[in-house]
């Protein structure tokens, strides 16, 4: 396994490079919102944009070639990423929000019915419970929640004792945002599918930090986001097993879904194109493939190892200060944690964090149970990617220790 | 800005030692206000004799800016009646947000310890939801948030 060249890294990245914060360097802990984009994929989009923009899948002339060819390669980058079968179980959607709203309506309104049941995890993003929550209130379906313990891990007896004849999905993230927490994803679908009852998982926060093979998994779904993965906004990917995307029905009508047209009947078109009406995100889809590459090029097994020698490090040195709580615990981790310093709200410390040029993210995550269940009404959360150094580490425990000076 | 500089002796001070915190007993006017962005929430009631307002309490869970915001509230609106009242409101608005009149500054007093927060756009909520509280309790609004029509910098979510 080759070693990350952290400092060598952050060279492909200019805005790490050209950033100052209150004539600071940016130190920035705040990769589980967004990452930011290497070299390789601006300039990527750039050589899209200035030799090869067209519209796919219509026209006969060159650029339509070009264009289709460099969407359709990015899906099949995409495709050996995850590890998928085919690149029809490869869906372009505009991020996983997007994504799961189209399984919700694509096979939750098609398979989900009176009185059924979604089993969700406590620690789902608001993007794994909303989506669920107006399916089951048009469908009169219920929701049940696996309850996660003190460390914030997920009860696997009380999971496997949700389910009964009425459960039609389990829903469960791969990596919780607010926590930090890796789920045993592989387990609790072998646990579901027992029962015959299909997955998805949540990968927004995991595909960037580890190896993920949806094979190996086994999951039925799979969701994440490109502007997580050093990619752009506006782009995500849907994996679904092909024999259940076939099942589906169209979640938005339109031009590219259809395999013809009359106002008596229309015949829709084959898998992944059913599910990307209109004119797709070619840009950013391109920009993902670039991106996809580029990691994959630095191998997540050396990502991985990084990351979790930061979270080690990071932990240790923030469980030493005196007053400060980390909310999170798992024997599991990706690099994101999670913390309150005692008798200071999160708002105040991300504002004074920022004065030294570190951004964080506060407030709820969008995960408004989790706080809930650990009885803050938010939290500062640092996130690291492999861009991050051990020095910018220290410089967000020096920090932390000031905070707690000044408000003492 | 550094938001260090907003974080002076005065806000730190009220925010360890929050002024009319508690709930009254027969409040005559109460308002509960929410910054569903950062979780803000805070409830203010207030007791009126005629116009005057004669006691005020507040509690709730805040940032600092908030709270500093409203215990210094707290203690400039007791014994003034109504219309003062919603001139300070409106004169703190003009405050965080960078447009107070001459007029208006002299009347803060204090209160221009919360200038800096003009130039820390995310902040500005935090400041003036104790504010926004008051209009709505004195104006009969058992709610009110930070945001929709009330949003101070509409477009800043």
């Amino acid at each position: 396994m080759s070693m990350i060249d952290v400092e060598r890294l952050r060279g492909d990245f200019p805005i790490l490079g050209e950033v100052k914060v209150h004539g600071r360097d940016l130190i920035y802990l705040d990769n589980a919102a967004s990452s930011q984009m290497p070299r390789v994929v601006i300039e990527r989009i750039a050589r899209y944009q200035c030799e090869e923009h067209a519209n796919i899948h219509r026209g006969v002339h060159h650029l339509s070639d070009v264009a289709t060819t460099a969407y359709e390669s990015a899906r099949s980058t995409v495709r050996r990423f995850i590890n998928a079968r085919e690149d029809r179980e490869v869906i372009f959607t505009s991020g996983t929000t997007d994504a799961i709203n189209l399984v919700a309506h694509g096979w939750g309104r098609a398979f989900v019915g009176a009185g059924d049941e979604i089993i969700l995890s406590e620690v789902e993003h608001h993007a794994n419970i909303v989506p669920w929550q107006m399916l089951c209130e048009e469908k009169g379906a219920r929701i049940r929640v696996i309850p996660v313990d003190e460390r914030g891990e997920l009860d696997l007896d009380a999971y496997a004792g949700l389910f009964n004849e009425r459960t039609r999905l389990v829903g469960i993230t791969h990596v919780s945002n607010a926590l930090g927490t890796v789920n045993p994803v592989r387990e609790m679908i072998a646990t579901a599918h027992a029962r015959g009852v299909p997955v998805l998982v949540d990968g927004a926060q995991a595909v960037a930090h580890e190896p993920v093979d949806v094979q190996a998994l086994d999951c039925d779904f799979y969701t994440f986001s490109g502007h997580k993965l050093y990619g752009p906004t506006g782009i995500g990917i849907l994996y679904g097993r092909a024999a259940l995307l076939e099942k589906m029905r169209p979640f938005k009508g339109g031009g590219d879904m259809i395999l013809s047209v009359s106002f008596e009947k229309t015949t829709y078109n084959t898998i992944p194109h059913k599910f990307e009406a209109g004119t797709p995100p070619i840009m950013p889809a391109v920009g993902l493939g670039a991106a996809v590459e580029y990691l994959s090029a630095l191998g997540l097994p050396a990502v991985a190892a990084w990351e979790q020698s930061l979270l080690a490090h990071a932990t240790e040195r923030l469980t030493a200060i005196e007053g400060v709580r980390i909310i999170g615990t798992a024997r599991h981790k990706a690099a994101v944690i999670s913390f309150n310093i005692a008798d200071v709200h999160p708002h105040d410390v991300g504002s004074l964090l920022n004065d030294e040029g570190i951004a964080v993210r506060t407030g709820h995550h969008c995960a408004q149970p989790v706080m809930k269940r650990y009885g803050v009404p938010a939290t500062v959360r640092a996130s690291f990617a492999f861009y991050n150094t051990r020095a910018e580490v220290d410089a967000l425990v020096v920090a932390v220790q000031k905070i707690r000076r000044l408000f003492e | 800005m550094e938001s260090r500089q907003l974080y002076q002796e005065v806000i730190l001070d009220h925010n360890r030692k929050p002024r009319n915190y508690g709930r009254l007993d027969a409040p005559t006017h109460h308002s509960e206000g929410v910054n569903p962005l950062c979780g803000d929430h805070i409830h203010l009631d207030l007791a009126l004799e005629g116009e005057t307002i004669t006691r005020v309490g507040f509690e709730g869970q805040s940032c600092a800016i908030c709270k500093a915001s409203a215990s210094m509230m707290s203690a400039v609106i007791k014994g003034r009646n109504v219309i003062e009242a919603d001139r300070m409101v409106a004169g703190f608005r003009a405050l965080a947000t960078g447009h107070a009149s001459a007029d208006q500054m002299t009347e803060l007093g204090r209160l221009r310890v919360f200038e800096g927060i003009k130039d820390l756009p995310s902040r500005v909520k935090c400041a003036v939801l104790p504010w926004h509280t008051l209009h709505a309790a004195l104006h009969a609004e058992s709610e009110t948030t930070t945001e929709g029509d009330a949003d101070p910098i509409p477009g800043s979510a």
